[in-house]
Parts: C-alpha cells; sequence; structure tokens
C-alpha cells in the first residue's frame, strides 16, 4: 500500500453558488464513511477561506508575515504540516521555524473544524444530525 | 454620531460624549468577553443606537459609560444566542450572564484592566498578519472611533470598498485565530514596531497628501495624535511611543505653514515662521524629552530630534548642520537607507562645506533604487554650485528637472538653474 495526496482545488464563488454546494454536504458524509470503512481515508481537513491565509517567510534571519496566500510563481507544493497551535501567533512562529522557510514560503491556512462545517452547511438549508460530525473529519 | 457632528440637543451631545470617551474601552472589554470582534462592535453599536431613544424618553444616565457597558453586554447576550459560530459560545454567555447579573451598576473595570484591553485591542488591529490597509481602517475605527465613511473618506475610496476590507479582516481574526492579546515580551519590541508604523502612516496620510478634503486629511493628524497620545498613556515606558508622538506634534505645528493661500506646498526653510503654531512645538518637545530620558534612542526620536533642531535654529543658515549630520548618522546606523545617507550628506554639505557632502552624495549617485529620485540630483547641484562648478551643477539640475513631477518644484529647480549662468 502507498498513501498519496488528494489536493482540492476551486474557485472561489458568490456566497449563493456557495450556499448550493454546501447543501452537497450528506454526501461528502456518505463518502467519507464509506472510505473509512474501506480501509481508505488517512485524513481529510476541510480549510476556511483563502481569505484568513497569512504567508510566512524567513530572509537574511527576519521573519517576514504577509497577509493572504501564497502568490503561484514557479515553486510547487512540496508538502504540508498540520499542527495544533493556541493561535495563529502560534502558528506563524512554528511555520517560521521550519528549515525551508529560509528558501520556501509557507502559507498558513486555519482548518475548519469539522463542526463548523456541519453548522456551515445547516445555515444553507442542509438538515443533518450531530453525528454527522465524526464522519466528516 | 461623529467628533464632528454638531450635537443639535443634549441628548445627542451626551450620545456623542460617550462615543468619544468610552465606545473604544467598552468595546475592547467585549471582546475580550465575548470572544468575537465583530459580535463586540455589533452589539457596542446596538447599545448606541439605543442609547439614542431611551436617553431622549428616560434623560441622560449618570454614568453614561455604565450605562454603555451594560446595554452593550445585554445585546451581545442576545446576539450570542442567535449566533452558533462563535466558539466556546456556552461559557461565554455564562460569563456575560454572570456579569450582567452582579450589579445593574457594573462595577467599573479597574484602570489596569482597561488599559491592558485597550492594549489588546491595539496589537490585534495592527496585528501583522492583516494587510496595511486593513491595519488602519481598524485602528481608525475601533480605537479611534472613526465611521467606515469617514475613513473612506479620508482614504479617497468608495464606503463600500472600505466597508469589505473592514469586514474582511474581521472575518480573519476570527477564522485564523488572530489573538486578542498583548504579544509576549519576545514579540514585543517587533510588534510594536508595527503598531507605531500604523499610527504613523495614519498620521502621514494626513499630513502629507495635497489632495482630497483639507478637514478631513486635518481630522486623520488629529488621529494619529490622539492615537500617540493613548500609547503613552498605555505604554509610558517605550521611548518610541514618546518619540512618535513628539515627531508628530513637531511635524504638525507647522501644518497652516506647509501650504502657501494658493495650495501650493512650501519648503521648511522658505515657510512663514509666524504661522507655526508654538503651543504644538513646546508639546513636540517636552515629549521629546521625556522620551530621551529613558535613554534608548530610536528612529522616531532621531527624526524628531532632526525636525526640532530644524524648528528652533531662527532660520536655515543658524541651524546646527553639524549636529543634524551626526543624528542622520545614528539613524542611518540603526535602519541603514539611502534617502537616510543622502539627507546625511546635504547636511554635512552645509556643516563643512560642498566638499565634504559631495564626498558622501557621490557614491550615491550610483545606487540603483535613487536612480529616478529627484531630491538626489537637485542635492547634488546644489553642492556643486555651492562649490563653484556651474557646469556640473547645471546638468545636475537638468537631471532633476527631468525628473520633477510636481510644477512648483520644477520652476523653483529652473530658477535655480537660470541663476548659474
Amino acid at each position: 500500500m502507498s498513501q498519496y495526496m488528494l489536493l482540492v482545488y476551486e474557485e472561489e464563488v458568490d456566497p449563493a453558488v456557495q450556499a448550493e454546494r454546501e447543501r452537497e454536504l450528506p454526501v461528502f458524509v456518505e463518502l467519507h464513511r464509506s472510505l473509512r470503512e474501506a480501509g481508505l481515508l488517512v485524513g481529510v481537513q476541510r480549510l476556511h477561506s483563502v481569505q484568513s491565509a497569512t504567508s510566512v517567510r524567513v530572509r537574511d534571519g527576519q521573519t517576514e508575515i504577509t497577509d493572504g496566500p501564497f502568490a503561484v510563481t514557479k515553486e510547487l507544493l512540496a508538502g504540508y504540516y498540520i499542527l495544533e497551535c493556541a493561535d495563529l501567533d502560534e502558528a506563524l512562529q512554528q511555520a517560521a521555524r521550519l528549515p525551508m522557510a529560509p528558501w520556501a514560503t509557507i502559507e498558513v491556512r486555519p482548518v475548519m473544524a469539522a463542526d463548523e462545517w456541519l453548522r456551515v452547511a445547516r445555515e444553507a438549508g442542509v438538515d443533518l444530525p450531530d453525528e454527522a460530525v465524526q464522519y466528516l473529519a | 454620531m461623529t467628533r464632528d457632528a454638531q450635537p443639535a440637543d443634549p441628548v445627542s451631545a451626551a450620545v456623542a460624549g460617550a462615543f468619544r470617551d468610552e465606545r473604544a474601552i467598552v468595546l475592547a472589554a467585549l471582546i475580550r468577553q465575548v470572544g468575537d470582534f465583530q459580535l463586540a462592535e455589533d452589539a457596542v453599536q446596538d447599545a448606541f443606537e439605543a442609547a439614542v431613544t431611551v436617553w431622549r424618553r428616560d434623560g441622560v444616565p449618570a454614568n453614561p459609560g455604565a450605562w454603555i457597558t451594560t446595554a452593550a453586554r445585554r445585546r451581545a447576550i442576545d446576539r450570542l444566542r442567535r449566533n452558533r459560530s462563535v466558539a466556546d459560545r456556552a461559557e461565554r454567555l455564562a460569563e456575560l450572564k454572570r456579569l450582567d447579573a452582579q450589579h445593574m451598576e457594573p462595577p467599573m473595570d479597574d484602570e489596569s484592566t482597561i488599559v491592558d484591553d485597550r492594549l489588546r485591542l491595539v496589537f490585534t488591529c495592527c496585528h501583522p498578519a492583516l494587510e496595511m490597509p486593513a491595519r488602519v481602517a481598524l485602528t481608525l475605527r475601533a480605537l479611534g472611533g472613526m465611521t467606515t465613511g469617514e475613513i473612506a473618506r479620508a482614504f479617497l475610496v468608495a464606503e463600500p470598498t472600505m466597508g469589505k476590507r473592514i469586514v474582511r479582516a474581521k472575518r480573519k481574526i476570527a477564522d485564523a485565530h488572530i489573538p486578542y492579546r498583548v504579544p509576549a515580551d519576545e514579540e514585543l519590541p517587533d510588534r510594536l514596531r508595527g503598531v507605531l508604523r500604523v499610527v504613523y502612516l495614519i498620521f502621514n496620510e494626513g499630513y502629507a497628501a495635497t489632495e482630497g478634503d483639507r478637514l478631513v486629511r486635518e481630522e486623520l493628524c488629529n488621529e494619529a495624535i490622539r492615537l500617540g497620545e493613548l500609547l503613552c498613556r498605555l505604554m509610558p515606558d517605550d521611548p518610541e511611543v514618546w518619540g512618535l508622538l513628539a515627531l508628530m506634534l513637531l511635524h504638525d505645528a507647522r501644518r497652516a505653514a506647509r501650504v502657501d493661500p494658493s495650495g501650493r506646498y512650501v519648503a521648511l526653510d522658505a515657510q512663514d515662521r509666524s504661522l507655526w503654531d508654538q503651543d504644538r512645538i513646546r508639546e513636540g518637545l517636552a515629549k521629546l524629552e521625556r522620551a530621551v530620558r529613558l535613554r534608548s534612542p530610536g528612529e522616531y526620536q532621531l527624526q524628531a530630534a532632526i525636525t526640532a533642531l530644524q524648528i528652533q535654529a531662527p532660520d536655515a543658515e543658524a541651524t546646527d548642520w553639524a549636529q543634524i549630520a551626526e543624528l542622520y548618522g545614528a539613524l542611518g546606523r540603526l535602519n541603514p537607507s539611502p534617502v537616510v545617507e543622502l539627507n546625511r550628506a546635504v547636511a554635512v554639505g552645509l556643516a563643512a562645506g560642498p566638499a565634504a557632502g559631495l564626498e558622501l552624495l557621490e557614491p550615491l549617485l550610483g545606487d540603483p533604487a535613487l536612480e529616478r529620485y529627484q531630491p538626489l540630483y537637485a542635492a547634488h547641484a546644489e553642492l556643486l554650485s555651492r562649490g563653484g562648478d556651474a557646469e556640473g551643477a547645471a546638468r545636475a539640475y537638468e537631471r532633476a528637472i527631468a525628473l520633477s513631477a510636481n510644477a512648483v518644484e520644477r520652476a523653483e529647480l529652473e530658477r535655480r538653474l537660470g541663476a548659474l549662468r
């Protein structure tokens, strides 16, 4: 067996279209459940909107923090970390400690908690029981 | 409900007064209690709207700040009941209800809690993970009490654009969990420098630009100075906080003399000194003295000291250029920049003669960062002319004229070029 990472890219859309997408949640719950039962699912997490992204670089020993996602140029995604931190400041500090921070850019994105994912879908009109959370992420 | 509105009746005046004096304090405490910037701000807004109606009906309360605190807290409880997205919602609600049950007139927080809350608010609004325009807007709104419309007008952008910027920033604070706290000791110097930069940027936006509504821009300068004063109250042991306030006051003292009656910019040595605000100058010098007593120089203190020397001299001739050159040297060591080096060269040229100035300036002519920097060529021309090299001076003036974007400035350079011949 080998592990694979599936990276999901999507455009940010207006609230009406987004609400439509949120209403797909039962399909996600079902899929995640079946992947889990088949022993295929190692982990899945939804990220908050790219609007909440912060980029960290270390250059000449100085930590540079900028609002916004990493602007795609010639650098390519090389890996990821998931850290449990008290708040954004701790996450940024840890990002600056990564050995590749002097040559790479670390995009720091908050993970959306499963119960928030469920809440957002409910606001868009989905009716799902609280238990759905355990299958989601 | 803004500070420049002229209240027509005592109730409006009382609401406006409470808005000016209490809003930031109430907001800062409520954000800590509810853990959500947007919700706290909405609740405070609700409370002020309610005050207009209730105070008109029942009279202005004896303690408007306490009334607003209680009203905002109750609105926050209502909003928190309806809003499921806030983290630790149940605990927050319990705490708010406990506070509400304590007393009808809540015991006001003690002075150190108020100070801490306001510092938390300052550092959150100026967090480096927010884009700079959002830091400026949040700071003006949350701490300065300007409305979104006023900030939009001051920065010459449409109100909906500014509104979106603020909403987005508050959303990021919530989603990314930007902490609501004063940074730890090891981060503090860096983060404080970021806060000072936001305040100075607000000041410069009001001071440097000549376009836009003059009153609105003056309001920005005043707001920046008020923020500077607030920071001095909150962090009285930091010399740079005092240095920044001194610098802003010393610049602001010359505001009336910076522009002539036809709206044109007037350089320092051509300014009508009788238009300078002597009270403001005295105030600025006192703040600078306070900063210097803390014995830890920094960039704002040095800039304030340079400005102070220029202001205190009766004219350009009698200015202590040797000391100014030394201060620019110290500023350059702290914060190396070719522009600071150019200013040092000019000061040395005035203190020790054109040859000494040229010796420092000439290496800068090869600096790519200054390739299109008009003041470099104007200063070069001036030094060459004073050193007797009319031909070299003429070439440098021509270069400066070609790079000048400003008609008044260009006319002045052309006059000097003409005087060479």
